[in-house]
């Protein structure tokens, strides 16, 4: 059901515990989905005591989640050339967005970046998609020694991009919006964030941003995101 | 039950805004809403379409503007009640300062009472040392009822940053880790004063509802629940019932004060 109805970019809420400890809900964004066999991919970090929890499920067990939820990455049709920019664990949900895209005869550009050669996530999956992947990690374990922005910043002074699609860790996140910035290329962020209930009752998720009428506001990432418009955030607030 | 209603727009605390705890979680949400007026011409038409009575949570910075809310807010007819939040602890110079002292609390009560004909809950706070001084201070201005508790202040501290973890540094404490102080003022509470109670404070399933029930509650809420469960609250009206059926409780309503 929750892979009928999903789109690259949204997320679950998955409940890692059967008792009250931990007590909320984790948001692990959607890293594939197969609309035909009923079946989404999701890919996590183990950071915490939820993470943790999670990673101990055995095959067959049977997990709570909600979603799909929040609002997903979209793209025109006209758009020829576009860049997928992930750092981390934020590469995830650029892997569903990588498979839409490509339904459309477009030239997709896939940055990674990581820590280690061991750290990168699904290189592997955007090329056999036919993705144009380019690599960078942290300690030159695997393609070039440094950080995605810098590919990103090659990549723009050589060709034209429609759209550039971003998510990972903030300073990066930052980064690259300036990057596409200069350039005049729009630049759609998936942000990371806290939640609690993941719906956008509770207003805990707030992330600040530009009002239409030059005020400064907060949207919920969990309802209003988690992809945002980079022009509308003020992430130096953040 | 809308969320903190104020006349003005608020914005809302800087985040981060919540900081999962054990059993529970502190948030410090800052009254984030988009004013009265806005309430009134977007969110209470949406929410008829539920077809339930809506309660409007107002909260007021000052005795005016509390006054004004109420008397703005008569005159709207989906509106089937109001409940006036002297309790919320995430707000500066307002907010629980009326609930942390009887006389500002009954004064609130008073004037709000004066603008509305409409059924007034009162939100307590159980940041006092006797609740059931402000239950009382409130009930005899005219509140219809009282619901408790609202969150407990409470901290908590990244220690990897040596740093608050919200950005407010305090925020309220909500969730199951609270319910054993919210049994224990609902019972204080039903021994001081006549009109119902609403007990809330970390409930998430049946027996944690009929526990509140038996220290002195008429009816219960749920408010954490709904983060890791959207359907909670079905599920316990459901379970309840099964609950009461093996029990053989023939009416929920013997149930309330049974524990005294």
């Amino acid at each position: 059901m929750v892979a009928g109805e999903a789109k690259p970019g949204q997320f679950v809420m998955v409940r890692t515990s059967g008792t009250l400890e931990p007590f909320l809900n984790r948001p692990i964004s959607i890293h594939r989905i197969d609309e035909a066999k009923g079946i989404i991919e999701l890919v996590y970090q183990v950071v915490g005591k939820g993470t943790k929890l999670l990673s101990r499920i055995s095959p067959g067990q049977h997990l709570q989640i909600i979603g799909p939820l929040g609002n997903g990455f979209s793209w025109q049709t006209g758009f020829k050339r576009v860049a997928l920019v992930g750092g981390g664990c934020g590469i995830a949900p650029l892997l569903a967005l990588a498979e839409k895209l490509l339904e459309n005869e477009r030239e997709v550009y896939v940055l990674l970046g990581a820590q280690t050669k061991e750290k990168l996530l699904a290189a592997e999956e955007f090329s056999q998609l036919g993705c144009r992947v380019r690599i960078s990690t942290d300690d030159g374990s695997q393609g070039k020694k440094g950080f995605v922005t810098q590919l990103l910043e090659e990549l723009v002074n050589s060709i034209s991009l429609d759209q550039v699609y971003a998510c990972g860790p903030l300073p990066m996140v930052k980064g690259l919006i300036k990057i596409a910035e200069e350039k005049g290329i729009p630049c759609q962020v998936s942000l990371e964030e806290r939640m609690a209930c993941g719906v956008g009752a509770c207003l805990g998720c707030a992330c600040p941003v530009r009002n239409p009428d030059g005020t400064v506001g907060y949207k919920r990432v969990c309802h209003d995101g988690p992809v945002f418009d980079a022009k509308e955030l003020l992430l130096d607030n953040k | 039950m809308t969320k903190g209603t104020t006349l003005e727009p608020k914005p809302g605390n800087e985040p981060p805004r919540i900081a999962e705890t054990p059993a529970g979680l502190l948030n410090s949400i800052g009254l984030q809403n988009p004013g009265v007026e806005k309430v009134i011409s977007g969110e209470i038409p949406w929410l008829r379409q539920f077809g339930v009575p809506v309660i409007v949570n107002i909260s007021g910075y000052s005795v005016a503007e509390f006054e004004e809310l109420a008397a703005r807010l008569d005159s709207v007819p989906e509106v089937a009640g109001l409940e006036v939040n002297i309790s919320c602890p995430n707000i500066k110079g307002g907010g629980m300062a009326f609930g942390t002292d009887p006389q500002g609390a009954a004064q609130v009560v008073k004037r709000v009472r004066a603008k509305t004909r409409l059924p007034l809950i009162v939100k307590l706070t159980p940041n006092v040392t006797d609740i059931t001084e402000i239950a009382r201070a409130v009930e005899s201005v005219g509140a219809d009822a009282v619901s408790l508790i609202n969150t407990l202040l409470g901290m908590a501290i990244d220690i990897k940053k040596r740093r608050p973890v919200l950005a407010n540094v305090m925020g309220g404490l909500s969730g199951p880790a609270v319910k054993p102080i919210a049994v224990r003022m609902v019972y204080q509470v039903y021994r001081a004063v006549k009109i119902p109670i609403i007990g809330m404070g970390g409930i998430v399933s049946a027996e944690d509802a009929v526990e509140f029930m038996l220290a002195g509650a008429k009816a219960i809420a749920i408010g954490a629940g709904n983060f890791i469960d959207p359907l909670l609250p079905l599920k316990v009206l459901e379970d309840l019932e099964d609950w009461l059926d093996r029990e053989g409780v023939k009416d929920i309503a013997e149930l309330t004060g049974q524990c005294q």
